[in-house]
């Protein structure tokens, strides 16, 4: 289950919302066939369909999701207070832009290399450790004044961090989370939420992957 | 008459010069209060407490203190709305999720390969640092991939998300004036007759003139 995909899947299930998963076979390259790249140019998944909506980049569509629903299921965004919004925000933005660059690679080497019968290289992976470390570094400081990462609430900032982290979890690089009293204990609350959990079954890498999403408006 | 929101950091940064495009785009007052960073102000304690990663820029609205330029951007748009570029952000749910979409193309997408060589080939020059040619060309390459889905997108629209200028194309702006004006890699965005008509669009608005004016005499 592509990481992207499950970000998506986690934010839908928190908001209860209903949808239908339609496969599309990466291994197969469907992603890069034209039918595909009408609906995502850059022949990346998952893409959303709801309605006449067709939306690509995990991010915006969580983001979509969370700010459609708003009044069901649980409170990602925020939405009621300017303060805890904007917050929000903020520390989506970290994840985007901090978190992912350093864990990404990390996750590739350890899972998608071996695929195409290579080894990881451990220079790769020991240089984005040590960058992912000195983020960690400042998640730890941020973390013990606040229970999550926007304040005191679980939030979609926090919900992003999901499916790299599951993932890294698995291999020898969890240290990197395990050594951080804070950022461990944040890991072990938000993937323990019955909603993460669940997600966290489905993410077996290498499995043909169901990457194109229809939500079924109720 | 509320106070003016004041933004903290160089105006040659590009992260700080997206956050002032958007401050003027929707005619939003604001202080700006210079960071010098070759004397490393941005590490120092105080500025860290604003921004714990010690980047720039860094933003105050009376009470709330924010950082990440992109959630920035969104913040303002959402708490100014009915201020200067309505459409800036979409006026409805669905032009806000197709701005999204492509704000985190911006992010995901362009902004690594550009940001690396707007580095090499602009800022390490100046900071005497040697240029790594193999950076160059590997980010090259990765940047006209993603410019010729560009390309393509905008012969299909006369902006990225649709018929109006908004934050994705804004995001955008600052990398893209580095690479166009300050090195000779402008024809990039030059060569291609789309991107390059949508680049002469965007960087001819006054909000853009009013940065670069800022950034020559800053």
């Amino acid at each position: 289950m592509s990481t992207s995909t499950s970000l998506v899947i986690i934010c839908l299930h928190e908001k209860e919302v209903d949808f239908e998963l339609v496969p599309v076979d990466l291994f197969a390259g469907e992603q890069k066939q034209p039918h595909f790249l009408a609906k995502n140019p850059f022949g990346q998944v998952p893409v959303l369909e709801d309605g006449d909506l067709t939306l690509f980049e995990s991010r915006a569509i969580s983001a979509y999701i969370a700010e459609k629903f708003k009044e069901t299921g649980y409170d990602l965004l925020r939405h009621q207070n300017l303060q805890e919004a904007a917050l929000v925000k903020v520390w989506m933005e970290v994840e985007s832009q901090q978190f992912h660059p350093a864990i990404a690679p990390i996750v590739y080497q350890f899972y998608v290399v071996p695929l195409k019968g290579v080894s990881p290289d451990q220079a790769i992976i020991d240089d984005n450790l040590e960058k992912l470390g000195k983020v960690l570094d400042i998640y730890e400081a941020r973390l013990s004044s606040t229970k999550y990462l926007a304040g005191d609430f679980y939030s979609l900032a926090d919900l992003h961090h999901l499916p790299y982290t599951c993932y890294l979890m698995k291999t020898t690089a969890a240290s990197v989370i395990n050594e951080r009293p804070h950022v461990k204990a944040w890991w072990e609350d938000i993937s323990s939420r019955p909603v993460s959990k669940k997600a966290a079954e489905g993410m077996t890498f290498g499995e043909k992957c169901t990457l194109k999403i229809k939500a079924l408006l109720l | 008459m509320a106070a003016p929101v004041k933004v903290y950091g160089p105006t040659l940064s590009t992260a700080v010069s997206r956050v002032l495009a958007c401050l003027i785009e929707k005619d939003v007052d604001f202080q700006l209060i210079p960071i010098n960073m070759s004397k490393g102000e941005h590490k120092k304690p105080d500025f860290i407490k604003m921004q714990p990663f010690g980047q720039v820029p860094a933003f105050q609205d009376e009470s709330i203190s924010l950082f990440e330029s992109r959630a920035i951007c969104r913040y303002i748009c959402d708490k100014y709305a009915d201020k200067g570029n309505k459409e800036l952000y979409g006026t409805n749910p669905l032009a806000k999720a197709s701005i999204d979409q492509w704000l985190e193309a911006e992010g995901q997408s362009f902004n690594p390969p550009s940001g690396a060589l707007v580095f090499q080939l602009a800022f390490a020059p100046r900071m005497k640092i040697p240029q790594d040619e193999g950076l160059i060309k590997q980010n090259q390459e990765k940047l006209g991939k993603v410019l010729d889905v560009y390309e393509k997108r905008l012969g299909e629209s006369r902006f990225l998300a649709g018929d109006e200028f908004s934050l994705a194309d804004l995001s955008h702006l600052p990398n893209t004036q580095y690479l166009v004006a300050g090195t000779d890699r402008g024809e990039l965005f030059t060569s291609r007759k789309n991107v390059g008509r949508w680049w002469s669009e965007i960087s001819s608005r006054e909000s853009w003139k009013k940065v670069v004016q800022m950034q020559k005499s800053g």
